[in-house]
């Protein structure tokens, strides 16, 4: 039976409970304990420059040749926060109740909760670091509202928030480097996880540069590694994101959560050819004033100006009046989608539909519109070559977030001692779909908050045997690492990393991406393992894993994700029900809306590796509400 | 469209390096200049050649990975655009495009197109930043900051760290981008208690780093992605002037009390 260690008392008391009940580690002591952070984005470099600040000596792992690359910089949107600045009826409780109903009820409360108040303190945190947010002409904060909800709570900082509160992360992970308590690994990849008497104890890494294998001893370890989302090649993450650390931990043993619940976000640049290499996203603000549209018509192809108002399908507004175009992110895209497979979606390859501002210029003029939007309309510019104050702008959805990951506790702690997930890698707060502005609350929550209070509990409440590198489960995890490195290199096959990255990712697409049936699934499960095979005999890699090699960082990578994407459909094929951002086609509403099923499917899913050639093992977290009554969501 | 390509090839930053002339066909418009690679290093591997090596990940123009010269021009030479947002439509079919690393002493090279620019990490160390320590913030709308003195420091903030400034400087001068910084946290009032020290600290770094001198080229300004003006520069040596006057000041002070 999973433990998720949620504190008991009242909803509003459980965390101040927790902290109070937690054991605390003496200053004096803190520089004893070594702390290893993989990843260092907003959740990885939060935790390690806090941790340093505390005292610990923190030892933190980038495969970039600096932290400041890591994908948190791309997050565009904004950040929530609960502070009722704009006295529009916010609350801590409102931001937790939004959370748990935008998750469509596959959440922990108690998780949802703390996040909400957590929520105050990072903006206060990230203005006193100089984090450049927007302001009024009275110099206070602004706000703006953001998918899914009907209040400001979005603090941003032009279409570049992601950018800002990870360079305020950075600039204080360098603090700690500068002053000696952060020890900073870049170019540096975790290709395992070490565990000895049931703990973990250390990771296995691989330097890009000369391709050495190294082992690392820590009392604790922090995963801070992202989301999967290029399991389906094209996606808005960057290049590298990948899901090897989470991946090597879980066939370490650690649990893996909800790996069907992944996010397709709706407002991307539609695919114009066969060799994109990604999608690029638009930030989601872009629906607080644009107005999404295609024709009625089947097959029109007039240009979008010339295409009379009478004739335009606002499908979004139609649909769900009360919301309109701020809708949640997968109502939005699966009404995207579905206005496409009729037939009626617009551009080259007809799967796009239209984003208006015509509208919201006549309202604000040009000036003001540049002013909130001038570097997204810049961007679509660049790529697309069109002018978006003129013609309306074209999206389609693409996959951006995934709200599976390892299973952690209240702790943030899976279910491996001393294993601690943070970010998008752990599965913990977003339920079955992720509202907007809530991601870069959450890695923050966790790094700069939640880990600097539960990590030290960890470590005072167990007495941690020391271990050096010459232990023999170092050795073995370093001589498996490196085995699996060179059987890869002596494939010699004669298809490139990329072609089997491609396909993997249209056929994950196809069966399990914006709508899933137990068919598409099934067909899905019945192509991986060839896929799998395929990879491992016909795979083409030159050069050596002695020297800077980016197609066996990639080739290793990619046969992560073929075992990722086999374990995402198995999830996604037990839930026999919608839910969030999983649709299943058999489990639909009348009038098409996603049909949850709480009798059946009220649980975290949390699967256990059982080996190569064995199926999964499930266990079950249930999921009870005692605060927000389990309603069918519904944003009509 | 068709393109000849010019590729710096280097192994490793002891080994010695040279262009290795390369075709590369059915390129078209809408494809990014990184695409193009991508097609040429899909060729390369089939042939069982090394791919060309240069770095890259968000490939939509913040992440800061990418860059390197074409045709002697940081990012490709398009206004406020890095090279992983450069379509092939800006280039003409048959054209032959030369492309080499980021060149200059502080930032050898790894490999190909690949540059170490951990350099400008240790410049952020020596006083890139605000110090407050997690828990110690005061709320959020304590601290007023005006509208354009937020505006200015955002500006500077959205530097991505890609070294193009560094290339395009005839004297490989980091100032642009210490600029940045100094202007981002040095104009907020947040950044005022350590403000002198951190100009004092991160011109000492950028100097001990190998980074050259700004004689007032501006090529810096003219290839960054992020158009960054190269006004900043000039408040960076206002507040170095003051700062070293300060302390001057303050030496004088101690050794006549």
């Amino acid at each position: 039976m999973l433990d998720a260690r949620i504190p008991s008392g009242p909803l509003e008391q459980k965390w101040e409970k927790c902290r109070f009940e937690m054991q605390l580690v003496s200053p004096a002591n803190r520089r004893k304990y070594t702390i290893i952070v993989v990843g260092a984005g907003l959740a990885g470099a939060s935790a390690a420059a806090t941790l340093g600040q505390q005292g610990y000596r923190v030892h933190c792992f980038s495969y970039h040749d600096t932290p400041r690359r890591a994908h948190s910089i791309a997050a565009q949107g904004g950040i929530n926060a609960a502070k009722n600045y704009r006295n529009d009826g916010d609350s801590v409780y409102r931001l937790f109740y939004d959370t748990i109903k935008g998750g469509d009820f596959r959440s922990r409360e108690a998780n949802v909760y703390r996040l909400a108040e957590l929520s105050l303190n990072i903006i206060d945190q990230c203005v006193a670091q100089g984090v450049p947010f927007a302001r009024e002409y009275g110099g206070l904060l602004d706000t703006r509202s953001f998918g899914g909800v009907q209040v400001q709570r979005t603090f941003y900082a032009r279409g570049q928030t992601g950018q800002q509160l990870l360079l305020g992360a950075y600039q204080a992970l360098q603090e700690q480097i500068a002053a000696g308590t952060v020890t900073m690994h870049t170019r540096t990849e975790m290709l395992d996880l070490v565990l000895i008497g049931g703990r973990v104890r250390g990771i296995i890494t691989r330097d890009l540069l000369t391709g050495a294998i190294d082992a690392h001893v820590a009392d604790a370890v922090v995963l801070a590694t992202g989301g999967y989302s290029n399991v389906f090649y094209l996606s808005t993450n960057a290049k590298a994101s990948n899901c090897t650390a989470i991946w090597r931990a879980y066939r370490r043993g650690a649990l893996f959560a909800n790996p069907c619940f992944t996010q397709i976000h709706p407002t991307c640049i539609p695919q114009s050819s066969e060799h994109q290499s990604k999608l690029t996203l638009m930030s989601e603000s872009l629906r607080n004033d644009g107005r999404v549209w295609v024709p009625k018509k089947k097959g029109d192809t007039r240009p979008p100006n010339d295409i009379p108002e009478d004739e335009r399908d606002y499908f979004l507004e139609r649909r769900y009046p009360r919301f309109g175009n701020l809708v949640p992110r997968d109502l939005a895209s699966r009404a995207a989608k579905e206005v496409c497979d009729e037939g009626r979606g617009v551009g080259p390859q007809g799967r796009g539909v239209y984003l208006d501002f015509a509208d919201a210029i006549k309202r604000m003029g040009v000036e003001e519109v540049r002013e909130k939007y001038g570097n997204i309309f810049d961007m679509y510019e660049k790529i697309t070559g069109e002018d978006a104050y003129k013609v309306p702008m074209r999206i389609y959805p693409a996959p951006h977030y995934t709200m599976g990951g390892l299973w952690v506790d209240y702790h943030l702690m899976s279910n491996l001692p001393g294993l601690f997930v943070a970010g998008e890698a752990n599965f913990s707060d977003h339920g079955a779909n992720r509202l907007g502005a809530s991601a870069l609350m959450q890695g923050l929550a966790d790094g700069y908050f939640i880990l600097p209070a539960t990590i030290p509990n960890y470590l005072a409440t167990n007495s941690l045997e020391p271990v050096s590198v010459s232990h023999p489960a170092f050795s073995q995890a370093k001589a498996e690492v490196a085995e699996r490195l060179q059987k890869l290199l002596k494939i010699r096959g004669r298809r490139s990393p990329d072609s089997f990255h491609r396909e993997l990712g249209k056929l994950m697409w196809d069966k399990c991406g914006m709508t899933r049936s137990a068919q598409s699934l099934r067909e899905a499960l019945a192509r991986l393992p060839e896929l799998r095979q395929e990879f491992w005999e016909n795979l083409a890699l030159v050069g050596t894993g002695e020297e800077l090699n980016q197609s066996l960082e990639k080739a290793n990578r990619v046969s992560d994700f073929l075992e990722l994407a086999e374990l995402m459909c198995i999830d996604a094929l037990h839930r026999e029900e919608s839910c969030g951002c999983h649709f299943r086609i058999e489990s639909q509403t009348p009038d098409e809306e996603a049909k949850r099923d709480d009798e059946r499917f009220c649980y975290v899913a949390a699967w256990e590796w059982k080996g190569p050639d064995r199926a999964p093992e499930l266990h079950k977290e249930p999921l009870t509400f005692e605060y927000v009554h389990l309603t069918q969501r519904s944003y009509k | 469209m068709k393109f000849t390509l010019r590729i710096w090839r280097q192994k490793s930053r002891e080994a010695p390096g040279k262009f290795v002339t390369y075709q590369v066909d059915g390129i078209t418009p809408d494809m990014s200049f990184l695409e193009m690679l991508d097609v040429l290093n899909e060729e390369l591997l089939a042939r069982g050649e090394d791919p060309v090596a240069f770095e890259h990940d968000c490939r939509e123009g913040i992440c800061g990975s990418c860059g390197f010269l074409i045709n002697g021009l940081a990012h490709g030479g398009r206004r406020g655009t890095t090279v992983c947002q450069l379509s092939m439509r800006f280039f003409k079919d048959g054209e032959t495009l030369t492309l080499e690393p980021w060149r200059a002493r502080a930032f050898p090279v790894v490999r190909d197109l690949i540059v170490d620019r951990s350099a400008f990490d240790r410049i952020i160390q020596a006083g890139g930043f605000i110090s407050a320590p997690v828990g110690s913030a005061p709320d959020a709308n304590a601290i007023l900051v005006p509208k354009d003195i937020a505006d200015t420091a955002f500006e500077a903030a959205a530097c991505i760290g890609c070294g193009a400034c560094v290339a395009a400087c005839p004297n490989a001068s980091a100032m642009l981008f210490t600029a940045a910084k100094l202007v981002h946290l040095n104009v907020l009032p947040q950044g005022q208690p350590q403000r002198y020290q951190r100009t004092l600290n991160m011109v000492a770094a950028m100097e001990a780093e190998g980074f050259g001198s700004c004689t007032n080229h501006g090529e810096c300004a003219a290839v960054c992605p992020k158009e960054i003006p190269l006004e900043f520069i000039g408040r960076m040596n206002r507040d170095l002037r003051r700062a070293i006057f300060r302390r001057r000041f303050e030496r004088w002070r101690d050794a006549t009390q």
